[in-house]
């Protein structure tokens, strides 16, 4: 009877053995980019910093694209 | 914010290869490497589909996530450009890009695997705008310029758009719409008819 017991639990401590798995998938962490700044496209002589004005020159090349918008 | 992204229309992409020949122009890109490429899919079979490849400037990009000196940034605009100045040519970027965006010159005598050049989105590098230090290793900056990638610009079909995303999934859309009132039950909106209209062929 005790050895039969003893078999039980053994049983039971194997069953629970899953229990105790850690989990295996790699946990990626972002590096940091290591070379030069850079700066932003509206940054130089032509635009003299001015985003809108940059922004509103590339919403312009983009609707250029649009052939529905050009056609007579 | 600005995503820059391209877009390619399957529909119209015509594998003139335009796009490629635009960029080697505008870059001064060397033999051997192709920033850009036309893929094309049932090549001579009837209803055969190309499509405009380069870098898709991933927002959650997986080239920035193996290099292992970190060379890789995203600027504002959502481009995704690197530093050669310490890229080391490990060819990890090429084995994680699902494009196959990476390209590396064979340079010197035996064939060494040189820095990576890819499609910069016509965006440059961290070398100051429009200089030639940046024209030798990036290419030219038509962002800087108030301009979009020369491919895209160049497309003759309009297949190949490249802009904010935002603004070319809305050209698109407006074309799939218009594309999708030509389709009847019997013919599926699809094709070349839909894409252009059904002209006589003489």
């Amino acid at each position: 009877m005790r050895r039969l017991g003893a078999i039980v639990l053994a049983g039971l401590a194997l069953c629970v053995v899953g229990c105790s798995e850690r989990p295996q998938v790699a946990q990626y962490k972002q590096g940091t980019y290591q070379g030069k700044p850079d700066t932003p496209p509206y940054q130089n002589a032509q635009f003299n910093g001015d985003k809108a004005a940059w922004d509103r020159a590339m919403a312009t090349r983009a609707q250029n694209q649009n052939e529905y918008t050009r056609k007579n | 914010m600005a995503r820059m992204k391209f877009l390619c229309d399957a529909e119209r992409c015509i594998e003139c290869n335009g796009c490629v020949t635009a960029c080697k122009q505008e870059h001064d890109i060397p033999w051997g490497v192709n920033r850009r490429r036309v893929v094309t899919i049932n090549d001579g079979v009837p209803g055969e589909r190309s499509m405009s490849v380069a870098c898709m400037h991933c927002s959650d990009a997986p080239c920035m996530a193996v290099c292992p000196v970190d060379c890789f940034y995203r600027t504002e605009e959502g481009v995704v450009l690197h530093d050669k100045d310490i890229c080391i040519g490990c060819g990890y970027c090429f084995y994680a890009c699902p494009f196959g965006a990476p390209q590396f010159p064979q340079t010197g005598a035996f064939g060494v695997r040189g820095k990576m050049d890819k499609c910069t989105f016509c965006a440059g590098g961290p070398e100051p705008d429009g200089s030639p230090a940046e024209f030798a290793k990036y290419g030219r900056n038509r962002l800087s310029e108030g301009k979009l990638p020369a491919c895209a610009e160049m497309c003759s079909t309009k297949a190949l758009l490249g802009g904010d995303g935002d603004v070319i999934s809305g050209i698109y859309r407006d074309r799939s719409t218009i594309r999708a009132a030509r389709g009847t039950k019997s013919g599926p909106p699809w094709g070349w008819d839909s894409a252009y209209g059904t002209g006589t062929k003489s």
